[in-house]
């Protein structure tokens, strides 16, 4: 613990002294790294692939319906309507990733607003907003989602929106944890008598020293996010067809299951792999950013 | 001890209160507001709705018809499906008991053999075991339950043909034997995800209580290795895993829900999508209370019985 604090006390000051020891840390973990390249070829192959591909992911060929892969160019076979498999992956990919960083993106913004309100004035305030994120807690995230896309229009816009509003609460408490212990820190006392407001302590001092947990969660709810949209797409209220997702690219795969089952492996392939390398570089972060571990 | 439970109880109805309350925005968000099961009906004229409207009392102000609405939850009214006309309770409860029967199974399952695996991946840190059993639990984080679940049926029910596909039983065979093995394949997809969540937690848990004190003192008396392990050291390490056993209870359920759809178990999960296919809210609003209700409960419980068993807790 006292090493923490003293980082903690030394990164206010100016923290780039430990990026280069964090980033070497995280390289250090093969499978933190591993996952950062699997990440970064398949948005590459996402970006890319497509424009390289003989095919485009919705046209419709049925005599070419139910090819297994590897039959002429359709190198990952074709679906029931005869579209390119391997085409549909990798614009579904692009919706995929999307989603998972966009619902990322706000769910950590509203999250560590939440949690650094929560933590900072404590008192009702705290316990009110606290009292909140347990109620959203309590729903079964699957549940929550399929409602709320049920009743709305299901644009990727809004299924992104929708997820964003499940997945918030984690990190809220991971930083009302946080700020609760820096807030009693001698940095944060000497903001408070030196004038500062409450924004600034909040924003300037207390958010810069939680960026290491918040990183960490952020990693994490992006393998979350895909999942989730895995799971609504499937079931048919995610995102709608003729848009591919890797959700409903699993869609009709179970009634063909015994006849075409490559319709089922390589989506569900390429989301185990894209989500585990997500948790696995979460995991390597938490390695590399928390300073209690800094044994070998 | 009391004065936490008393506090711990009146935290758990704010909490409830909450969710009452997004229930209810939920509820108006629906397409139509709550007289969306006439918004279809033909020769229905906005002049009925209207009046349908001002009859059960939905041009009040919505703060009355809040309270309303939960008053009626309180007493058990939960309101009537669209699709049969049957009171939404009965409704739940006639599927209840296969969900039950599910996650309990898989609960059990994924508990004795996380745990074990925990343990021993603690006991053995950083061994070979130590190693496969870590980046198996956060591959198994990853794989999608509803897909694994169309690989367990291509595999064991197409292939194989050791186990059936779906459903709870055979048509015109109401044994328990077949009963257990239309049980298997859900179970075995449901608990995936938590014997790696199990493991992982009663591994940190276990390493933790490794490094105490009075663990040393007790290889210092000369108790047997066996002795240390499951009185000193598993004891304590579980004492977590009750709370854990509460926090998990939402991902259980999303989970049996993904789990009944894939093999068509008929239980409160495929009737809260079957529900909401029918655009069915009155049955879609009284699951997703009831789950809620549930989650809090089992944290409330799990919270107890770790007061109860653990006295650093009662006397802080």
């Amino acid at each position: 613990m006292t090493t923490m604090t003293a980082a903690g006390d030394a990164a206010h000051t100016r923290h780039h002294w430990w990026q280069h020891r964090t980033l070497s840390r995280f390289l250090r973990h093969r499978l933190a790294a591993t996952g950062l390249a699997i990440i970064l070829m398949l948005t590459l192959a996402c970006l890319l692939g497509p424009h390289l591909l003989p095919y485009d992911e919705l046209t419709v060929d049925l005599r070419a319906r139910f090819s297994p892969p590897l039959t002429q160019d359709h190198y990952l076979g074709t679906d029931p309507l005869g579209r390119d498999i391997a085409a549909r992956l990798l614009m579904a990919g692009r919706i995929s990733l999307l989603v998972g960083f966009s619902v990322m993106l706000i769910s950590t913004v509203f999250g560590t607003l939440i949690g650094v309100v929560a933590g900072y004035f404590r008192g009702w305030v705290g316990s009110v907003l606290m009292r909140i994120v347990d109620a959203f807690l309590a729903f079964p995230s699957i549940f929550l989602v399929l409602v709320l896309s049920a009743f709305v229009e299901p644009s990727p816009f809004m299924i992104t929106v929708i997820i964003a509003l499940t997945c918030w609460m984690e990190i809220a408490r991971i930083v009302e944890a946080e700020i609760l212990s820096l807030r009693e820190r001698d940095f944060t006392i000497a903001a408070r008598l030196s004038g500062a407001s409450a924004r600034w302590i909040m924003f300037r001092e207390l958010v810069p020293n939680a960026m290491g947990p918040i990183i960490v969660a952020a990693t994490l709810t992006i393998a979350n996010a895909i999942l989730l949209e895995a799971y609504i797409s499937f079931l048919g209220y995610g995102i709608q067809p003729p848009l591919p997702s890797w959700g409903n690219m699993l869609n009709s795969a179970q009634q063909y299951l015994a006849d075409a089952p490559w319709l089922a492996i390589v989506p569900g392939i390429t989301i185990t792999l894209a989500v585990s390398s997500f948790n696995f570089i979460g995991d390597g972060l938490r390695d590399a950013l928390d300073s209690r571990s800094n044994l070998p | 001890m009391g004065r936490y439970l008393i506090g711990r109880l009146g935290q758990s109805i704010i909490v409830l209160f909450l969710v009452s309350l997004i229930g209810f925005m939920i509820l108006n968000l629906a397409p139509g507001g709550p007289l969306s099961q006439f918004a279809l009906t033909p020769g229905m004229s906005q002049a009925d709705i209207q009046r349908i409207a001002a009859q059960m009392g939905l041009d009040r102000p919505l703060i009355i018809q809040y309270f309303d609405w939960l008053g009626r939850l309180l007493v058990g009214d939960w309101g009537d499906s669209f699709r049969d006309g049957r009171p939404v309770l009965e409704i739940i409860i006639e599927h209840l008991w296969a969900t039950l029967l599910l996650m309990g199974t898989s609960m059990a399952v994924s508990i004795v053999i996380g745990i074990g695996v925990g343990i021993a991946g603690a006991v053995r840190r950083y061994s070979v075991f130590d190693y496969l059993a870590t980046v198996g639990a956060m591959v198994a984080l990853s794989i999608p339950t509803f897909w694994f679940g169309l690989v367990a049926i291509y595999l064991f029910a197409l292939q194989l043909d050791w186990l059936p596909a779906g459903s709870m039983t055979t048509i015109g065979d109401g044994s328990v034997v077949d009963y257990l093995r239309h049980l298997i394949l859900p179970t075995l997809v449901l608990s995936l995800v938590n014997v790696a969540i199990w493991s992982r937690y009663m591994r940190a848990s276990t390493l933790e209580v490794l490094d105490q004190d009075f663990v040393r003192t007790a290889r210092a008396k000369g108790l047997s290795r066996y002795r240390v392990l499951v009185h000193h050291i598993v004891r304590n390490a579980l004492l977590p895993m009750i709370t854990l056993a509460g926090l998990q209870l939402p991902t259980i359920l999303g989970g049996a829900l993904v789990a009944e759809t894939v093999f068509t178990w008929p239980g409160m999960g495929r009737l809260f999508l079957d529900s909401i296919g029918y655009s069915d809210y009155p049955v879609v609003m009284g699951i997703l209370m009831l789950s809620a209700i549930f989650v809090l409960l089992g944290n409330l419980l799990a919270d107890l019985l770790v007061a109860i068993t653990d006295p650093r807790v009662r006397l802080a």
